[in-house]
């Protein structure tokens, strides 16, 4: 990595840890689980890595491989953690729409 | 640069920005499933940007993981009770850490040698969190679905041992910066790391989970974000600095709620040898029946519910709410307190009472509901324990003296809802269980509560 990337690459990693704290901070305790889930499912950001990993040109079998398993289990966290805070959220707003279709 | 790295190039920042804005979405239920929305749609845009813009030549492995990992993921999405969310967010956790630790080991297979120092630092901090974030949640999720024994577990000289550990995978990580053709010296440090996850985890109590897994959160993240420094790929860096400052957040919120340093819950072996510093607690518990239970809520004006993990245990989420609408229509005004560490993982409860369909705006934060207390009838506590101990506000000398309570010992009447006479999870005595305003109701916590539904009606 030449410097000039490496340079770039921190300011974007300090840029991002302060966007984080900024938002992350507003997230009410009640949906500390969701966030927590979302969050983990953003992670599998690490999927692309894999995909990389696993068919890219360049890279011997046992990479491809082990890129399969990286895949697979991404795939589980990305897939998973979208699902269920998904199906958390739903029941978040469940209630009050049912309450405003009560009273309309 | 041709014109499909710069495709992928743009995906990266369009999922960048929309990771941004679905997390400025959890800011509120409301917009919280839109904001996911978003960050699906990111999630795509880098995978196919990934797919377009990367020299892709074999497909085979690409659509087999992908494929395969879809089917378990969304089985587990579809089909985890919500009482399980904490294991099902652990493993998780030891899924995303195992793949950013895996491509790391790849990247080391192939590009080990035209590695800069910078590169090879951050591959080192990518395999070494990867593993130690894979093997301690899944020793988490273990403890958490009751398959390891959930107390900590410690032994003589642990502290020596786990140190020892880490120094020959600090050791390990500095020969193999300077000397990246070692690969033994890697894989070591890769098999350690894996070790010393597993150390971190056991001597944890899973009453103090809630940190673990805000803390694991953290490390996943920052694995992936350190996948970004060795691919050189800014949406990884990004969406694992989110995911590392969620859980870092998290966690310090976590260990506040209970008056703790993070070091504390990690190497202090929480509940395992505080057998003699109890508290004066003492006396005689005093049982209620049913019904007179039932007669005090019927009549009462405000009534306060305390969940628990107790009430994880028991499912008893849609009992509650049963009850609770009972006595809403009868006048009585019915809010739920929650404590910050209730349950084994940040809003836990929440996620229970929602499920159960309470609405969220009668679920109130301990700051909010503690002033309450003194002009609520009967708070109900349901298979909580430590967070409602008197003693942390009261006994200096307590072990949890300090930790913030919800004071459920103002109330007019207190009615605990416990399984048996037992203490609770961390063994502690709870001087709440002895004072005059409070009666024990036992039993399972659903049919308690269903039964005391029953007799509600009849009054």
């Amino acid at each position: 990595m030449n410097p000039a990337v490496l340079i770039a690459s921190v300011y974007v990693f300090a840029l991002a840890a302060f966007l984080g704290y900024q938002v992350i901070s507003r997230v009410p305790p009640l949906l500390h689980t969701p966030l927590m889930s979302a969050t983990n499912a953003i992670s599998g950001i690490s999927l692309i890595g894999s995909l990389v990993l696993a068919g890219a040109k360049g890279y011997p079998l046992f990479a491809h491989i082990l890129g399969f398993v990286a895949v697979t289990t991404a795939t589980i966290n990305v897939v998973g953690g979208f699902g269920i805070t998904d199906r958390m959220l739903k029941m978040f707003g469940k209630r009050k729409s049912e309450t405003k279709a009560a009273a309309q | 640069m041709n014109l499909a790295t710069y495709f992928m190039e743009a995906t990266y920042l369009i999922a960048s920005v929309l990771f941004v804005l679905a997390l400025k979405g959890m800011s509120h239920p409301e917009t919280a499933r839109r904001g996911m929305f978003l960050a699906e749609g990111g999630m795509f845009a880098a995978i196919v940007g990934t797919l377009v813009g990367q020299h892709i030549v074999t497909w085979v492995w690409i659509i087999a993981g992908l494929s395969v990992g879809s089917i378990i993921g969304a089985w587990m999405a579809i089909w985890v009770p919500m009482t399980a969310m904490p294991q099902r967010t652990a493993l998780s956790h030891a899924f995303g850490a195992l793949a950013a630790a895996l491509v790391g080991v790849g990247e080391f297979l192939v590009h080990a040698q035209d590695m800069g120092v910078v590169t090879r630092g951050a591959l080192g901090f990518e395999v070494i969190l990867g593993a130690l974030t894979t093997t301690g949640s899944l020793i988490a999720a273990g403890k958490l679905q009751g398959v390891i024994y959930g107390k900590p577990m410690q032994f003589r000289g642990q502290s020596v041992v786990n140190l020892a550990i880490f120094l020959a995978m600090i050791g390990c990580f500095v020969f193999f910066w300077i000397h990246p053709e070692a690969q033994s010296v890697f894989y070591s440090m890769l098999g350690i790391a894996f070790v010393f996850g597993v150390m971190l985890v056991i001597p944890i109590g899973s009453a103090d989970m809630p940190v673990v897994m805000s803390l694991l959160n953290s490390y996943a993240g920052l694995a992936a974000a350190a996948t970004g420094f060795v691919l050189g790929n800014n949406v990884l860096i990004i969406a694992g600095t989110l995911d590392g400052f969620s859980g870092l957040i998290l966690s310090i919120l976590m260990c506040k709620a209970m008056n703790r340093s993070i070091t504390n819950v990690l190497f202090g072996g929480f509940g395992a040898v505080i057998a003699e510093a109890t508290s004066n607690a003492g006396g005689v518990m005093r049982e209620i029946s049913l019904d007179d239970a039932a007669m005090q809520l019927a009549f009462a004006n405000r009534v306060v519910f305390v969940p628990g993990y107790g009430l994880a245990t028991a499912q008893a989420q849609h009992a509650v709410r049963e009850l609770a609408e009972l006595l809403e229509s009868r006048g009585v005004t019915v809010k739920y307190a929650i404590h910050p560490v209730a349950g084994r993982m940040p809003g836990h409860m929440n996620v229970l009472l929602a499920e159960a369909n309470v609405p969220y705006s009668s679920l109130y934060e301990m700051e909010q509901i503690n002033p309450e207390f003194p002009s609520t009838d009967v708070a109900v506590v349901i298979g909580a324990n430590d967070v409602v101990n008197p003693d942390a506000r009261d006994n200096p000398k307590s072990i949890i003296a300090g930790m913030p309570i919800l004071e459920v010992d103002r109330a007019k009447s207190v009615i605990v809802l416990k399984r048996g006479q037992g203490r609770g999870f961390s063994g502690l005595e709870n001087p709440l269980f002895f004072k005059a305003c409070t009666s024990m109701l036992y039993g399972d916590a659903k049919s308690s509560l269903s039964h005391l539904a029953q007799a509600v009606q009849h009054v």
